[in-house]
């Protein structure tokens, strides 16, 4: 009874506030569709046109099959020749190339008379993806040239084939990868900040003074600022879902239903967590820096940017105490491989686990007392 | 007759700072109880223990017999608080506030509009009710938030320091308002700097450096020995020159102190003092005395001898 008539209260009270200042609502909404069309597009793992210097001190037809061979992959963007090692070693240190490409005198004789012919890479090792990608296609550049060396019947006798196959993700897009990641990470910031804005909110105007001196329901009042966010926190997925398959292109393989309710799930999480955080700040600047440290490692550790598994192992321990973790998880698992919950079940039950857990906490710290 | 409110050695701590120390009295039911003392003494910590959003360090106190200790939620019911500072949403209209509070305590969708539109009506804020609260004036605000405390007809209304900054005819009408409020039986809890408001209430509790120094009703704190100790009086003369007249009164032989208090001088004296050895101090610096009668001590007096003599008593000691 109590109970219902505070949340009553309070959710009509919240939606006002939201309808007076529909500035912060279109904002908060805004944002995250910024955010997902910005780093949509600018996280993007797979290194094309990768400034290149060569120097090509063999001028024969080997070493132009060789520079054409590098080009035509697309990785490869040459921006100057140059003359000497050395001046492919200034460019690199000037930044005007990350790749320098030396073929030595005596490149084209070498292939053609069995001596072996060999060229050098040296690659700027301080953006480490752009380095490995740069390595990886030089080297299987230089096993095509090798190979092409041979005549037709001989490749045919190579011992081994190799014919790796990616599911899920055929063409390797990390649209695909990121895009996901990225909706889970957009629903956290939206909806910790809001909540947590919200309850701080009456700390700072003082209004939490006469309302803490009203017979109020504590359940009441916590689900009643919870849930007009919840609210904007679902709308705002199914944004950037809808920007998702059709700005993206990522398809939903598996139910979009579960994806739906994974989604109401996490976002139940990610409200405790802002009241959580509202328990501890005593006002927006203080809620603002610890929704901020509980950002990044949700950022840098969840698996979002970095695979888990290549995680020193404390920081991969460390990753399951993330939400996030779980439920980016659950987003790749019924987006990209079309799994169902029996498959996700694990992720699933810890990410519940850890929603009713934090709700549990905050509302237990939720005190009715100024301090 | 009983007490409605009892608080019993209630104590307060902030950290190693007691702001409230072993207060104890009782409130009636349907008094007007004025709580005074000077800024920084402990009056708004006393009434936030009252309204349950302070935890007492120690001592208890109790409201219609629940203990605010054990009890918060049942009293919270039951009382009625205007803090010191504005505390409603500044975002919402004067009637969104109301209706929002009157939610909170559960009132029916018929009770609901009718007690707002009183409560508007008897705080003299309906013209006002489509304006968002934060807009309003600061005497508004104060109306406002009087009308939020009132709106789901408690027993008891805590207000702290209601008339901090309105009006003299926007005080007057709270002031008739207060009364009515108490003649229905409603007990309310008001603190004030103002004299001539603790003038006004029934009962009054002074509250010194935390520790309550006296509670009772007005007359009786006027007759109490410490304030009019035996072998001094309390006495008012005018002047033609009120300012040369008061040097020299500080200066004559019987008289312990003297104020001005308007166009009269207030005067605390040994009892031989009378009008004639009035007369002759004035006369000495050639100005003459007007008039001269002997008088009750006012609320002022009272306050004034009874904080002096708790530092004498604390210097000595
Ligand atoms: N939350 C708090 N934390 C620490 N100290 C506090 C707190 N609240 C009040 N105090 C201190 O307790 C003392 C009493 O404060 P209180 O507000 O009760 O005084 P008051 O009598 O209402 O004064 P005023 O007339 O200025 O309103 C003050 O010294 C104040 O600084
Ligand atoms: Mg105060």
């Amino acid at each position: 009874m109590n109970f219902l008539t505070t949340f009553y209260a309070i959710f009509f009270k919240e939606a006002l506030h939201i309808k007076r200042d529909p500035v912060t609502l279109v904002v908060t909404i805004a944002i995250p569709i910024f955010q997902l069309i910005v780093f949509g597009y600018a996280i993007d793992m797979e290194v094309k046109n990768i400034p290149t210097a060569v120097c090509d001190a063999d001028k024969g037809s080997g070493s132009r099959e060789l520079i054409s061979a590098l080009v035509n992959t697309g990785y490869f963007d040459i921006k100057e020749s140059v003359a000497s090692e050395a001046d492919l070693r200034d460019a690199i240190v000037a930044g005007r190339a990350r790749v320098g490409i030396h073929i030595p005198p005596g490149f084209t004789a070498g292939g053609v008379n069995g001596r072996g012919a060999s060229f050098q890479a040296l690659v700027d090792g301080s953006d480490s993806s752009v380095a490995m990608q740069a390595v990886n296609v030089v080297n299987s550049v230089g096993l095509m040239q090798s190979v092409g060396k041979f005549g037709k019947a001989d490749i045919e006798k190579l011992p081994v084939d190799a014919r790796p196959r990616v599911l899920f993700n055929p063409d390797l897009k990390s649209a695909n990868f990121f895009v996901p990641g990225l909706v889970g990470l957009i629903m956290q910031i939206v909806t910790v900040f809001l909540t947590a804005f919200a309850v701080v909110r009456e700390k700072e105007n003082g209004t939490i003074e006469t309302l803490l001196a009203t017979p109020l329901s504590r359940g009441g009042l916590m689900l009643g600022k919870l849930l007009p966010y919840a609210f904007v926190g679902f709308f705002e997925i199914c944004v950037v879902l809808t920007l998702m398959r059709f700005v993206f292109g990522v398809r939903v393989n598996g139910d979009v239903g579960l994806l739906l309710l994974m989604c109401f799930v996490f976002l139940f999480t990610a409200l405790g967590l802002g009241l959580l955080i509202s328990t501890v700040a005593k006002n927006q600047a203080q809620a603002m820096q610890m929704a901020l440290l509980v950002m990044l490692p949700s950022v840098l550790l969840s698996g979002f940017v970095f695979p888990r598994e290549s995680m020193p192992a404390i920081i991969y321990y460390f990753s399951f105490l993330i939400p996030l973790t779980y439920f980016i998880e659950i987003l790749r698992g019924i987006i990209l491989r079309g799994a169902d919950l029996m498959s996700l079940w694990s992720q699933s039950l810890a990410l519940a686990v850890y929603g009713a857990a934090i709700l549990s906490v905050s509302a237990l710290r939720f005190s009715k007392k100024l301090s | 007759m009983s007490a409605i409110i009892q608080l019993e050695k209630l104590t307060r701590k902030f950290g190693s700072m007691t702001a409230v120390k072993d207060v104890s009295f009782g409130v009636e039911k349907g008094s007007i109880f004025g709580f005074l003392g000077p800024n920084g003494s402990g009056k708004s910590t006393v009434i936030r223990m009252l309204c349950g959003l302070l935890e007492p360090t120690s001592g208890d106190a109790w409201l219609d017999g629940a203990s605010v200790r054990e009890d918060s939620e049942r009293i919270k019911r039951n009382i009625g608080y205007m803090s010191q500072s504005f505390s409603l949403y500044r975002d919402l209209t004067v009637e969104e506030n109301l209706a929002f509070y009157g939610r909170i305590y559960g009132l029916g969708r018929e009770r609901l509009r009718k007690r707002v539109a009183e409560s508007m009506e008897m705080s003299g804020i309906a013209s006002k009710r489509k304006q968002l609260s934060g807009t309003l004036s600061g005497g508004w605000k104060q109306r406002l938030a009087l009308a939020c405390s009132m709106l789901h007809e408690p027993g008891i209304i805590f207000l702290d320091e209601p008339t901090a900054g309105i009006d003299p005819v926007a005080r007057r009408d709270l002031w008739e308002l207060l009364f009515r409020l108490s003649k229905d039986g409603v007990t309310l809890f008001v603190t004030t700097h103002y004299m001539d408001e603790a003038e006004r209430c029934t009962h009054i509790g002074y509250i010194f450096l935390s520790e309550l120094m006296v509670c009772g009703k007005p007359a009786e704190l006027k007759r109490l020995p410490e304030v009019t100790p035996a072998g001094t009086v309390w006495l008012e003369a005018t002047s033609d020159r009120i300012t040369q007249a008061l040097g020299l009164m500080k200066k004559a032989e019987g008289v312990l102190d003297a104020t001005i208090f308007g166009e009269s001088l207030h005067i605390r004296a040994a009892a031989e003092f009378g009008e004639r050895e009035a007369s002759l101090a004035l006369a000495a610096g050639g100005v003459s005395l007007e008039s001269f009668r002997v008088v009750k001590p006012s609320l002022e007096d009272v306050f004034v001898s009874l904080t002096r003599e708790r530092l004498n008593a604390r210097g000595a000691a």
